[in-house]
């Protein structure tokens, strides 16, 4: 009979060999792993190729451009009022902030003044959106680290929050209710109430959230410490927003350069200096706190008057006065088919976006239509200091670091 | 603020803008953030006055955190804008001032089709890597069809 299996001292022989062999150095195997397009934890379409020593990330490639639809191109052939529906869809968890910096860019133009019951309006949506966009970061953000309940916590809250843009607007996401010269309505009847019921029982919620994720030790575990990123960096790639409050820097358009009344609230930059995960989330958490402050303040010292600039020729008529005044149909028939013409010119205006710093650039070359609109978008100057974030960092931190930065694909691509 | 790459001193709009030497902008970049305390970069963009000549403005936004009271620029904001001729646009690029210049500069070679010398991976960014043309160039066309898939990268 054949012997099929060698005896057991050959075996002892061959394993004390091995031990014996000097070991020769292998060259750690590099893995190139694709994250995207279609990651759920990468919040849009983003692919980041990145490269593994074992679980360490030595390189990160973001790869963007899959949710590029040309907005830029887009506004040189709508006129400017048409433009508006545009900017909804740059960044659309925040499209009030969006609309505000366009409307504020283009009545820089025009050197229209606005009247205060505009611009008290337009902080207290801008705040509105503001805990919107926030919500939806906290919900999706713990729903990656594995807080699977947060999630239905902010999207009850943040179910409010539409309702009472669909109350104001007609719409729960696209509202385009700032525009050029005011905005499209005056507030609805039942509005002070709505928004009073829901900013008083605000700040509980956002109490409710901090004592489920501070319970709990897993989430403090995986943001504690992760996601750091140094100051120079920061400043160098033209990092704003939470972010960089969270490394202690109080860079907030609102303080610094105020616009649309800002300077008449009263109410905190939040910073952290941890400058890790953690602190970007205290951040996000001190701003709800804060933003609800302002849309108090807003609500309780609203200026009487009118909501658009007395422009006739930039802000269409009321339907009244259309339909019996010659010269507000003349005025409507202009600016439903030419469009109003904006003064040749150039202007940069920035507002804080809940991302960062978003500023929209227009020329204009005297006609009814944007000769240029560049919009400075925060996710995509976040998003380039994403390979110095990831490098160096594990695998498995790298989502916290990416639900950390809150980008947009859509803001990021345009 | 005197520094020989800057041409001309604008005022509009309570807005300073400084046309500069496209071939000093380098140096011009490198002076304001050491000296002028210009220390972030917030975009930089094109713009393509078609059917004139020079054909393209490269506009740079910049913005002071006001750290530095003794600074001689009282605005914190500024705009510096190079002429770029029709013909072969290039310039140089910043990424060696403020690494945020990266993405905006391969932003402006997809969608203008200007060059920028030095810079370290001038690659298309939005459109995929084998698009022909630059939309946004003004004699691109906004209508039409056109498909495309990525080769092998």
């Amino acid at each position: 009979m054949k012997q099929h299996h060698q005896p057991l001292e050959d075996h002892v022989a061959t394993i004390a060999a091995v031990e014996e062999r000097p070991a020769t150095p292998v060259a750690p195997r590099r893995m190139t792993l694709n994250m995207g397009p279609q990651h759920p934890s990468t919040h849009g379409v983003l692919r980041i190729v990145i490269e593994l020593e074992g679980e360490t990330i030595v390189k990160a490639e973001p790869d963007i451009g899959f949710l590029h639809t040309g907005i830029e191109k887009q506004c040189e052939v709508n006129n400017w009022q048409q433009v508006v529906t545009l900017t909804d869809r740059v960044d659309y968890l925040s499209n009030l902030a969006n609309n505000l910096v366009y409307a504020l860019t283009v009545e820089k133009l025009l050197q229209l003044e606005i009247p205060p019951k505009a611009q008290w309006m337009r902080v207290m949506l801008a705040e509105i959106d503001r805990l919107n966009s926030h919500l939806v970061w906290l919900g999706t953000h713990a729903l990656d680290i594995g807080a699977m309940s947060m999630f239905f916590y902010c999207f009850r809250e943040r179910e409010d929050i539409l309702r009472l843009k669909e109350m104001i607007s007609g719409q729960r996401m696209m509202t385009s209710y700032i525009r050029p010269g005011g905005l499209a309505l005056d507030a609805p009847r039942g509005w002070d109430t709505a928004v009073g019921k829901f900013i008083k029982q605000f700040p509980t919620k956002v109490d409710e959230y901090e004592n489920l994720l501070d319970s709990n030790p897993i989430w403090k575990i995986r943001t504690q410490g992760v996601g750091f990123i140094s100051l120079e960096d920061m400043l160098d790639l033209g990092v704003t927003g939470p972010m960089l409050r969270g490394a202690g820097v109080a860079l907030d358009v609102r303080k610094t350069e105020p616009y649309s009344s800002y300077e008449k609230f009263d109410f905190k930059v939040a910073t952290r200096s941890e400058n890790d995960v953690y602190a970007r989330y205290r951040v996000r958490l001190e701003e709800m706190r804060e933003s609800a402050k302002i849309i108090v303040q807003a609500m309780e010292g609203m200026p009487e008057g009118p909501f658009q600039a007395d422009a006739p020729h930039v802000v269409l008529p009321d339907r009244e006065k259309m339909k019996t005044q010659m010269e507000s149909l003349i005025y409507h028939f202009k600016i439903v088919t030419e469009g109003y013409r904006v003064p040749a010119g150039e202007a940069y205006v920035a507002v804080e976006s809940p991302r960062g710093e978003i500023a929209y650039y227009a020329v204009s070359d005297g006609t009814s239509k944007p000769y240029r609109l560049h919009m400075r978008t925060p996710s995509f100057a976040n998003l380039m200091a994403l390979p110095t974030l990831l490098e160096g960092t594990l695998i498995a931190d790298s989502i916290a670091s990416l639900g950390s930065m809150d980008f947009v694909l859509g803001d990021t691509d345009r | 603020m005197t520094h020989p790459a800057i041409l001309e001193t604008k005022q509009a709009l309570g807005e300073t803008t400084l046309i500069a030497d496209p071939a000093r902008i380098v140096d011009l970049c490198r002076y304001l953030k050491d000296s002028e305390n210009f220390l972030r970069l917030d975009t930089i963009t094109a713009v393509d006055w078609y059917l004139t000549e020079p054909r393209f403005e490269v506009v740079y936004h910049l913005h002071s955190l006001g750290q530095n009271p003794q600074s001689s620029i009282e605005a914190r904001r500024l705009r510096v804008k190079c002429k770029l001729s029709g013909t072969n646009p290039e310039i140089d690029s910043v990424t060696s001032v403020w690494r945020a210049a990266n993405w905006y500069e391969r932003e402006i070679f997809d969608m203008f089709g200007i060059g920028f010398r030095n810079h370290p991976n001038l690659i298309r960014i939005l459109m995929p890597l084998d698009w022909e043309g630059y939309p946004l160039r003004k004699d691109y066309p906004v209508h039409g069809y056109k498909y495309s898939y990525a080769k092998g990268e």
